[in-house]
């Protein structure tokens, strides 16, 4: 690791690459992008929940002046349902079904067909001659409802316990024995809690552009993964990779929601078909209707502490909606849930339900909010029956470094104490409250993910850097890239432009998601930008005419090791690189790694809100959430991460909801009624970063971006308890529902 | 149908166009004009990524009909640095990384700019309300407001 006296890039607030270019409106995002010759994609969607698709009739949109392709499920490889077909974390029988309903339509919203003609009016025109004959079926959005025995089945293939289910998959985590545990407890609290799906709500709708001539496709999308994308179009259609370029757009904000395609195989089957290039974006409501939401959920937690404080045993039961197939999110919880805690006897346990709604997404550290939200809150019902502050409960019960989670790891150096340490000695903690306000605090963890990636350091004739990685970058992981390469090169910043490349250009690069990015990428940065080191110092002693192991690189320059070497004028970058050609040609060095020892990222929130008591309108007030990030390369994006996160989280507690209608079709597809947190809902949120470094990192770099939209929905919850003296079991804790709530309170006191 | 004629001016400058008669100012800007900066995020008036202004007001070009820009003046994010400079907002916002994926940026500055023409003193409440209009998904807010009051006092300073 670089040494803390002679830092000067790393932790430094620089401008980002991109930066200019996306104030001044010029980043390209992706439906941005034009083409000579483009024609426009529209898709049909199911007005059902549950139906089966008798025929699909596409004769009369096809004879439309204008129309130029259509197609069906028919057009796409088809992916039994007995083998699965992994790609990443997802399975392409799921994925294929869910861009395309093959037999079946799951949900209202549910593509059936696709269109492409040479305006978009004129597609949309197709759209209503094509003639789908379903067969309705009964239907069921509700978890606890698909349950049930006599419940409509989704998936004749799906068995639970051998009966035909819409239970889809089980995870489960034991440590030690919680009977025995409980058995010691002297406090023993046991809630159940509700949640509703919520959307990731990027401001950018799914959009792509797709070409292909002889047979070679370039396909330019807003994707948290340009190898994804390419992958996903690659299983879909049957073309060999190599003949799929995904370009990285720029990207809207995905937090999660665009880990997988919708679009990008149909443009793609539609530009194959009708030889134009295809482009499609979503409308905000087909952005809500048939792009994933996190899961709503129903849950259970039970928790038994002894007097003293100390937690005995835990346990807790997740069941998660799926939406239309099979993937909820349940090893966020079950892994999740009680990992901030040592506790000797834990028992965890989730199961994936699929129901008639369009088919869940990752959002933001998948299923561990919802985790959190049930477990923090019953944290602070045995801090309250025990008499103990809820941060010292946690402290007293805080994972260190040698703690085995329920989920298997036994934590190395871990940051948990040192949020609670650090909140509990914050003067947000301290400050009074006001009338009708009240506070309360969470923490959360998120595993952090390493894998695949890959980049190029390529040294310019003039001494200035070229990086490219494989991350589409969303929140500014350039400039974090940027500030290690300038670092490890000992130039300044602006001397090192990083790009993103293209799955042409670059080596397979994962996701960005995970909270994986600048740790992933960080580490393939640095070992690339080593090499380009080594051979600066090899080009330097070629000219001194000395040996390579007698120089140095420091502060940017070629220097002989000590007296011994020699006595020679330092080389610069630039020097050197101005004479690259005479000593051997190019400089430049690219690595390909799959990066392990991600570990895990811990924070704790403090939330004051003020409840308005005529509205039933909860406010947050003032929010602080600290943070173990490692290290912090460009700590004000690293604020940003954090902001943003607990910023959603607060959406999610108080507003943010799913609604149905009696038909079983989402009531609330479009911003005005799905409310997202607004400019003049929140206070300033401050982050405080704490930096306990991850030991297995060239910078000590932890994952960030997810941690934070963990402890939220509890710490709101906890504070409105704080507030009112009314627990709320359920979210989001709304205006109507706190209003009844207090409505109620009230009647019973009159009583 | 046939297409409508529209004489206008965008940022300045005499500007004539094509379009529908149901085509949006935002359809136009996009489209047929290229200026891709104002985003579209919902079409229906709620996110402000569209935002431009009109005669100087501030407006969501998503709500408005292309047609109605005539004979107007129409100012969008492409029209916020002059002569390659930067305006402050734009470089305060880089500075005090007031962005993170950028989509809802343009917006920001276009309703920021408008605030700023009117109220070169406005308090926190005040920044908070008058971009209500604009959602952002990634920031939480807390820069992007830090960035228009620092903006608005490094103004007042370089006016006095
Ligand atoms: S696109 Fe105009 S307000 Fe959202
Ligand atoms: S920066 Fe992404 S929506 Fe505002």
């Amino acid at each position: 690791m670089t040494s803390e006296s002679n830092v000067k890039w790393i932790g430094k607030n620089t401008i980002r690459p991109d930066g200019a270019d996306k104030v001044t409106g010029r980043a390209a995002y992706a439906a941005d992008a034009t083409m000579p010759g483009m024609i426009w994609g529209k898709i049909l969607r199911s007005p059902h929940p549950h139906a089966r698709i008798r025929s699909i009739d596409t004769s009369k949109a096809e004879a439309l002046p204008g129309v130029k392709a259509v197609m069906t499920s028919a057009d796409f490889v088809e992916f039994p349902v007995d083998t699965p077909v992994p790609i990443g974390i997802q399975d392409m029988r799921w994925m294929s079904r869910n861009i395309m309903a093959r037999d079946k339509v799951l949900f209202a919203g549910h593509p059936v067909a696709a269109v492409a003609a040479t305006t978009e009016k004129i597609a949309e025109q197709a759209l209503e001659l094509i003639e789908v004959d379903y067969e309705v079926l009964p239907w069921v959005i509700d978890v606890e409802e698909a349950m049930k025995p006599d419940a409509p089945i989704l998936h004749d293939h799906i068995r639970f316990e051998g009966k035909p289910s819409n239970i889809a998959g089980k995870l489960e985590h034991t440590l030690g024995d919680v009977e025995a545990g409980f058995a010691q407890a002297d406090v023993v609290i046991e809630r159940s809690f509700r949640t509703e799906p919520v959307h990731q709500g990027y401001i950018e709708p799914h959009a792509c552009l797709v070409s292909v001539s002889d047979g070679k496709a370039t396909v330019w999308s807003s994707s948290q993964g340009q190898f994804m994308v390419r992958g996903m179009c690659a299983h879909m259609t049957g073309l060999p990779q190599n003949d799929i370029r995904a370009i990285p757009a720029e990207i809207g904000g995905g937090f999660g929601g665009k880990t997988i395609v919708y679009l990008e195989p149909v443009a793609l089957v539609l530009a194959m078909k009708s030889g134009r290039p295809v482009k499609m974006q979503m409308t905000r409501e087909e952005v809500f209707r048939a792009t994933g939401p996190t899961s709503g959920s129903v849950s259970k937690v039970k928790i038994g502490a002894t007097k003293d404080g100390k937690i005995v045993a835990a346990e807790g039961t997740w069941w998660l909606q799926a939406g239309a197939l099979p993937g909820a999110p349940i090893r966020g919880p079950v892994g999740c849930g009680f990992a901030p805690y040592d506790i000797p006897n834990v028992h965890t346990l989730g199961f994936d339900v699929v129901c008639n709604r369009s088919k869940v997404a990752a959002y933001r550290a998948p299923g561990s909010p919802i985790g959190a939200y049930a477990v923090e809150c019953v944290m602070d019902e045995v801090a309250e029956a025990l008499g103990i502050d809820p941060l010292e409960l946690r402290l007293r019960n805080a994972a260190k470094e040698g703690t085995k989670a329920a989920y298997g790891p036994v934590f190395p150096r871990i940051g948990y104490e040192e949020t609670v340490r650090a909140a509990m000695e914050h003067p947000h903690y301290r400050a009074p409250l006001g009338p009708n306000q009240g506070r309360g605090v969470a923490s959360g963890y998120w595993f952090n993910a390493g894998g695949e990636s890959s980049a190029q350091v390529n040294i310019n004739e003039d001494g200035s850097v070229v990086v490219i990685t494989g991350h589409p970058d969303i929140g500014g992981s350039r400039a974090s890239t940027a500030n290690i390469t300038a670092e490890l090169l000992g130039i300044d910043y602006r001397k090192v432009s990083v790009l993103i490349g293209d799955t042409s250009v670059i080596g397979f690069s994962n996701l960005t998601g995970g909270s994986r990015v600048t740790y992933a990428s960080a580490m393939a940065v640095t070992e690339s930008t080593r090499e380009v080191i080594n051979t600066l110092k090899a080009r330097a002693a070629k000219i001194w005419g000395i040996d390579p192991e007698a120089v140095i690189w420091e502060n940017g320059e070629a220097r002989p090791a000590g007296e011994n070497a020699g006595n020679f004028e330092p080389l610069t970058l630039a020097e050197i690189a101005a004479k690259a050609n005479s000593t051997g040609g190019p400089i430049g060095a690219g690595k390909q790694l799959n990066a392990v020892g991600a570990e895990g990222g811990f924070g704790t929130h403090i939330c004051d809100v003020e409840v308005d008591r005529e509205l039933g309108i909860a406010r947050v007030v003032r929010y602080t959430a600290f943070q173990d990030v490692g290290r912090a390369i460009h700590p004000a994006y690293v604020e940003g991460q954090i902001q943003g996160g607990a910023a959603q989280g607060i959406g999610w507690a108080l507003n943010e909801e799913y609604i149905y209608d009696k038909n079983g079709k989402l009531d609330n597809a479009s911003f005005l009624d799905y409310r997202m947190p607004v400019c003049s809902d929140l206070p300033m949120i401050e982050a405080v970063i704490i930096e306990v470094p991850n030991p297995k990192h060239p910078q000590g770099v932890r994952g960030v971006g997810e941690v934070p939209i963990v402890p939220p929905l509890a710490a709101v919850a906890n504070a409105i308890y704080n507030a009112l003296g009314i627990r709320f079991y359920s979210l989001p804790m709304s205006p109507p529902k706190i209003l009844a709530a207090l409505e109620q309170t009230e009647r019973l006191a009159a009583e | 149908m046939a297409k409508m004629h529209v004489s206008t001016t965008i940022n300045g400058e005499p500007t004539e166009f094509l379009c529908d008669a149901t085509d949006t100012l935002l359809d136009a800007l996009r489209g047929p004009l290229g200026l891709t900066g104002s985003k579209e995020g919902c079409a229906t008036g709620d996110c402000g990524a569209c935002s431009v202004t009109v005669d100087g007001r501030l407006t969501c070009s998503c709500l408005m009909l292309a047609a109605e820009a005539e004979g107007r003046e129409i100012g969008t994010i492409e029209g916020l640095s002059q002569g390659g400079k930067l305006h402050p907002l734009q470089q305060k916002f880089l500075e005090m990384a007031a962005l993170q994926c950028g989509i809802c940026t343009p917006g920001f500055l276009v309703a920021s700019k408008a605030l700023l023409d009117r109220n070169l003193e406005p308090t926190e409440t005040e920044v908070r309300y008058w971009l209500a209009g604009n959602l952002c998904r990634c920031t939480g807010y807390d820069k992007i407001v830090h960035a228009v009051l620092e903006t608005a006092a490094e103004m007042r300073g370089a006016s006095r």
